[in-house]
């Protein structure tokens, strides 16, 4: 049975596979097979001890930093790859965000980038062959001001240009697509109108993260989980120690001794200052904690992924049934994911001006990830003052439903040791040039 | 809830204030630098340690002020330093 050979199939040899698909298949067949002989699962990438250097290390085994790995390895068969994660693989951003992907952004630099990554998505379950259980549900913003209708209008307008889908919807149509919403004069902010961008949707983030890390642990990138990275080491630099502008990377210094490599990536979203301060880099970027919620099952009413900017609340309802929640990032910088009261009532009074229906629901669980914040709501990719030291950072809230192309743009930057021209507009220079890609109409809450 | 002592308002929940960022520094406008200026824009030290930051008391005295917190903790040592109405980054 071809399931067979996802286990830990040949460990330590470290060849890339031939083709874009995953080497091993998860089929029915395989299913069934293994559920009539009671045959428990086994892993699905191997656990191999860490090498003395590698020809890129990738800080970071979110989204991010695997699917850099996975098209490193499909794209430009760089196979001598370690992912290395502080904790375990997806621990971060990946498996705390909502898991809602999009494309209608406001900058054309923005529209063109996520629509690539939705793209990828889309194909992700065949590429991968996993299940990443991506929905095309739809994606509805609420307007509940003029100025809102206008932003969304333009948004409109800016998207259609790119060809995507994304139109203007008024409250009799938003009935339609969701009927548990308020779109009556009665709430304190009534509902005007949308933003409805059909392609929109919901898809498994867990699946995606192991859908990731086996393709490239396949091709023979290296899964090093518990291992933190203490230092970066940087020679010839402008800063002390060697480290900053003009610094050449020569390895990072870990929990479990050092490894060199003479490319190390950034991929570690809310701690990414903390990482590039090691290499002597500085970014302007703050990190704060997002927080969400989700509700107990129940029966599916809610067909579409429902946002409002103004009320500060994005909603989609699970294939289980809970409604899950997010919201705007904390008012202020912190690293402690702790959960607040402020938080759960601000968003239940918000959900239940939306959708009065739903009171009676009870929370199940609330919890917070800690998001990369840039001041234009766009992120930070590329190269830095110190040669061998890229990041991909700054992702803000909208880290996941980036994920792919920011791998495969990543990839190409190592690869080709030049800065594609999709990611050339986020360039860590911009803030020292004034040339800023402001995003806060897209991004700072809709999801 | 995070409990912000105000200097002249005494601990009051963050929700009542907002948040300016961290204190750095203004260059001074007749000498700066185009980089110095976006330095102290939008540079950031983001620790995960103790950070000097500057809060405003919207809903109460509003005044500025600047103090120190862990942020991993939320922990706050020495007394807050009381700022003034017009503020911005002390």
């Amino acid at each position: 049975m071809s399931l067979a050979n996802s286990a830990s199939g040949n460990p330590g040899s470290g060849k890339p596979a031939s083709g874009n698909k995953a080497s091993a298949k998860y089929s029915l067949g395989g299913l069934i097979s293994r559920g009539a002989r009671g045959q428990s699962w086994p892993r699905v990438w191997r656990d191999v001890p860490l090498k003395k250097s590698y020809d890129v290390i990738i800080i970071g085994g979110g989204v991010h930093g695997l699917a850099t790995a996975y098209y490193l390895a499909t794209n430009h068969g760089i196979t001598n790859v370690a992912v290395l994660d502080k904790s375990y693989l997806g621990s971060g951003g990946s498996g705390r965000n909502t898991a809602i992907v999009r494309s209608n952004y406001l900058t054309p630099e923005g529209v063109a980038f996520y629509d690539r990554s939705l793209d990828l998505y889309n194909s992700m379950s065949i590429d991968l062959n996993i299940n990443v259980m991506f929905s095309e549900r739809g994606h509805m913003t609420l307007a509940h001001t003029d100025s809102a209708l206008r932003t969304m209008q333009w948004r409109a307008e800016v998207n259609k240009l790119q060809n995507i889908d994304s139109d203007v919807i008024d409250p009799s149509e938003i009935k339609k697509l969701a009927p548990s919403l308020d779109v009556s004069d009665a709430p304190r902010y009534p509902i005007l109108g949308a933003l409805y961008h059909p392609p929109g949707g919901t898809i498994r983030h867990d699946a995606v993260v192991w859908g990731y890390a086996r393709a490239a642990d396949h091709r023979g990138v290296e899964m090093q989980q518990k291992t933190e990275v203490l230092d970066i080491l940087v020679e010839g630099g402008d800063g002390p120690d060697g480290k900053g502008q003009g610094g050449t990377v020569k390895g990072v210094r870990t929990n479990r001794g050092d490894i060199s490599a003479p490319i190390v990536v950034n991929c570690t979203a809310g701690w990414a200052t903390l990482i590039a301060d090691m290499a002597g880099v500085k970014l302007p970027i703050y990190t704060r904690p997002l927080q969400a919620a989700v509700t107990e099952p129940v029966k599916v009413f809610l067909p579409t992924v429902v946002v409002s900017g103004s009320l500060h609340v994005y909603v989609s309802q699970t294939d289980r049934g809970e409604l899950v929640f997010g919201a705007s990032v904390d008012p202020f910088n912190n690293y402690n994911v702790r959960g607040s009261l402020e938080f759960t009532e601000e968003l239940a009074g918000h959900v239940l001006e939306l959708m009065p229906g739903i009171s009676r629901m009870r929370l199940l669980r609330q919890w917070a990830g800690l998001c990369d914040m840039t001041p234009d709501y766009s992120p930070v990719m590329g190269f830095t003052p110190v040669d061998g030291f890229l990041v991909d950072v700054g992702w803000g809230t909208y880290g996941f439903k980036a994920g792919p192309v920011s791998g495969e743009m990543m990839a190409e930057c190592i690869a080709t040791r030049s800065t594609p021209k999709l990611i050339a507009p986020f360039k860590l220079e911009r803030f020292l040039t004034g040339e800023l890609v402001g995003e806060k109409g897209a991004a700072a809450v809709g999801h | 809830m995070l409990l912000v002592p105000c200097p002249h308002c005494g601990p009051r929940n963050a929700a009542d204030l907002r948040y300016v960022g961290e204190s750095h520094a203004r260059p001074d406008p007749n000498s700066a630098t185009k980089e110095q200026w976006r330095t102290y824009l939008y540079i950031e030290d983001n620790p995960s340690d103790w950070l000097r930051e500057t809060w405003y008391c919207r809903s109460g005295c509003r005044q500025y002020f600047v103090l120190e917190r862990h942020t991993a903790s939320n922990e706050f040592r020495n007394p807050p330093i009381p700022g003034n109405k017009i503020g911005g980054r002390a």
